[in-house]
């Protein structure tokens, strides 16, 4: 069967849940070999193997997490020369897009970015101008570089061999020219991030205030949930800015998306639109958001959040 | 410092946005066009860094014939000059395409720094940078936040999901932006009068030297194979609240097994 690399995406060796994804999307199509950057890979090896990686090409160098994408998007070009896979499968999360992006120069391939789904011939499902459109793409020069959505699809097992092979750590110069030299972390407890979450609980204009957030963040955790906010909340100061959702923030695509006091506006859709069930609490019934409410509640979110935290709680210890 | 910001036009997002049945690329005639609106905090940085550091700020777009729309307007926000390449042959190019085009004006205007939006909201593609950065063999500061430079060497913060990160390197180097980074300015009445005397060079691919072979559609590495209006989502349960809105939305995530 033909060889897919996935680029892996881990947090000091533990394997994204993006990543399980993406194995389980490339099983379809091929045979996945995992590409590891970085140290842990012995720890992950099986967590991989449960999701069918059939090898596992390890680049353990800590230079991979110093400089800013070229790395790792030249560590790929030289697999996609030494190994010709059918194709390379990245998360469509900032990173994972610009690895690609560079990657699709290196070697005079296609990119298809943000595809939430792949079909027989590996084309590309995406959904654009903020999910009013499905279109089907497919790359037709090189090798397909395809960027998968987080959530795209659910994770499921299927044994794998997970082989580890050690390859090549060398970076050239070129690669090394935009180096990382601080992270800062902003606060957000033990929360899932926003763009890989399950379940993603959004607050609006509608809290009123920064100090207000503190419902919705309650909430979420309820349900181990992320925090998102729409542009009226960011801009207003009330929520960080790198939570915004939406055309000019973050596109999510969760299992459950909760807008809580967030009117709807098309911008906002846009970030939120496929996400596979949406629930809205809006004191205004001509709300445009309920449009896209698979439940909704018409009500004062000061009256509904509280009761349906209590209720989460009650039951959760039932 | 010799500043370029990349400008593209794209459909407004309140219009009506669809594709050509008869090829499946972007109808530009069915919307009205807009500066993509990263882009305008990619303008208002690069004329901030030149009002501290001297020098000209360059727009460079490429598009039809319309994109001058959005070049009048950079340039009545203040920037000095501008490069419009438009040919018939770029029809169609995907972003593989438009970087190598892109690439090829910026080799002849030169530049110190080169700055643009870390995503379009047509394409959001979000891969502009990145593919610039490695054509150009330059630093690569995307999703930058804020910009620091002393016309030597560069700082950015590079925005993440858990908060930034703080990248470093040496200019020429290319720099997308995110929202976050400035607050763009309006357009003055004299900023508008200027605009119309500032040079606009407009110039096909043959002037820049790019074979039209290798543009538009028919070079473009990606199809769009087919495309159809996503199905209107199924009408779903609003209930009013009365007293208990909360315990039925706890009934109807507990009946999806959400808890
Ligand atoms: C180019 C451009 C890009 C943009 N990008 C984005 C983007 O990425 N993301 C984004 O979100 N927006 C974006 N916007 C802004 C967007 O147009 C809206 O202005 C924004 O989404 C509105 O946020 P909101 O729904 O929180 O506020 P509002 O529209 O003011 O809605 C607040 C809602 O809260 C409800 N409410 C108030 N009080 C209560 C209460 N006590 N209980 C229950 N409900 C209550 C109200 O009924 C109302 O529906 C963009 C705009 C432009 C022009
Ligand atoms: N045709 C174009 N002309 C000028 N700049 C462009 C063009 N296409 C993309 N860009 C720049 O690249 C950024 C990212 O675009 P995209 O990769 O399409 O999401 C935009 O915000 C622009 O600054």
């Amino acid at each position: 069967m033909a060889e897919i690399l996935v680029l892996a995406e881990h947090d000091g060796g533990t394997v994204k849940k993006v990543t399980l994804e993406l194995l389980t999307l490339a099983r379809a199509h091929g045979e996945p070999s995992v590409v590891w950057t970085g140290e842990g890979a012995e720890g992950a090896k099986a967590r991989l193997a449960e999701f069918g990686a059939a090898k596992v090409y390890v680049a353990d160098s800590p230079d991979y997490a110093d400089y800013v994408v070229a790395p790792k998007a030249e560590l790929l070009a030289t697999l996609v020369a030494e190994k010709a896979p059918a194709a390379v499968l990245v998360a469509a999360t900032s990173e994972g897009r610009e690895v690609a992006g560079r990657l699709a120069v290196k070697t005079g391939s296609g990119v298809l970015t943000d595809v939430t789904g792949i079909s027989e011939g590996l084309v590309g499902e995406q959904s654009i101008f903020g999910g009013a459109i499905t279109v089907q793409s497919k790359v037709r020069t090189g090798t397909p570089i395809i960027a998968v959505r987080p959530n795209a699809v659910s994770p499921e097992p299927a044994p794998g061999a997970a082989a580890i092979e050690a390859v090549s750590t060398e970076i050239s110069d070129a690669a090394k020219t935009a180096r990382l030299t601080g992270r800062v972390v902003a606060e957000r407890g033990e929360r899932p991030e926003l763009t890989e979450a399950s379940i993603v609980v959004s607050g609006g204009r509608g809290l009123g205030s920064g100090e207000h957030f503190a419902l919705i963040e309650q909430l979420a955790d309820s349900l181990g949930a992320a925090v998102g906010a729409s542009r009226a909340a960011t801009d207003a100061g009330w929520y960080p800015h790198q939570f915004q959702v939406g055309q000019t923030g973050k596109t999510v695509s969760p299992q459950l998306y909760m807008a809580i006091g967030i009117s709807g506006a098309i911008q906002h859709r846009a970030g939120m639109q496929t996400s596979k069930t949406i629930m809205v609490v809006n004191k205004d019934p001509e709300a445009p958001i309920f449009e896209l409410a698979d439940f909704g509640v018409v009500g004062d979110l000061f009256k509904v959040v509280p009761q349906l935290i209590e209720e989460i709680g009650k039951r959760s210890e039932g | 410092m010799n500043i370029v910001v990349l400008v593209k036009q794209v459909p407004d997002t309140w219009s009506e946005r669809t594709l050509r049945p008869s090829d499946n690329t972007l109808d530009r005639d069915a919307a009205d066009g807009v500066a993509n609106e990263l882009d305008e905090y990619a303008i208002e940085e690069g004329l901030r860094l030149a009002e501290a550091h001297g020098g000209e700020v360059t727009i460079v777009s490429m598009g039809p014939d319309k994109a001058a729309e959005v070049i009048r307007k950079a340039l009545s926000m203040g920037a000095d000059k501008a490069v419009h390449v438009s040919d018939e042959a770029l029809r169609g190019s995907d972003g593989l395409v438009t970087s190598a085009v892109l690439a090829a004006v910026l080799a002849r205007t030169g530049f110190d720094l080169v700055i643009l939006g870390s995503e379009s909201t047509d394409a959001r593609m979000g891969t502009m940078a990145a593919m610039l950065a490695e054509r150009l063999g330059v630093p690569q500061m995307s999703f930058a936040s804020k910009v620091e430079t002393d016309g030597s060497k560069i700082t950015i913060h590079r925005q993440a999901d858990y908060g930034y990160d703080t990248v470093e390197g040496t200019l020429p180097a290319v720099v997308s932006v995110v929202e976050k980074i400035n607050e763009p300015r309006y357009p003055s009445f004299k900023g508008i009068m200027a605009a119309k005397k500032k040079p606009v060079e407009t110039l096909t691919l043959a002037d820049i030297g790019f074979d039209p072979g290798q543009a538009g559609l028919a070079a473009s590495a990606t199809e769009v194979v087919s495309f159809a209006k996503r199905p209107p989502r199924a009408a779903g349960t609003v209930v009013t609240d009365e007293g208990d809105g909360g315990i039925k939305a706890a009934e109807f995530l507990a009946a999806r097994k959400f808890i």
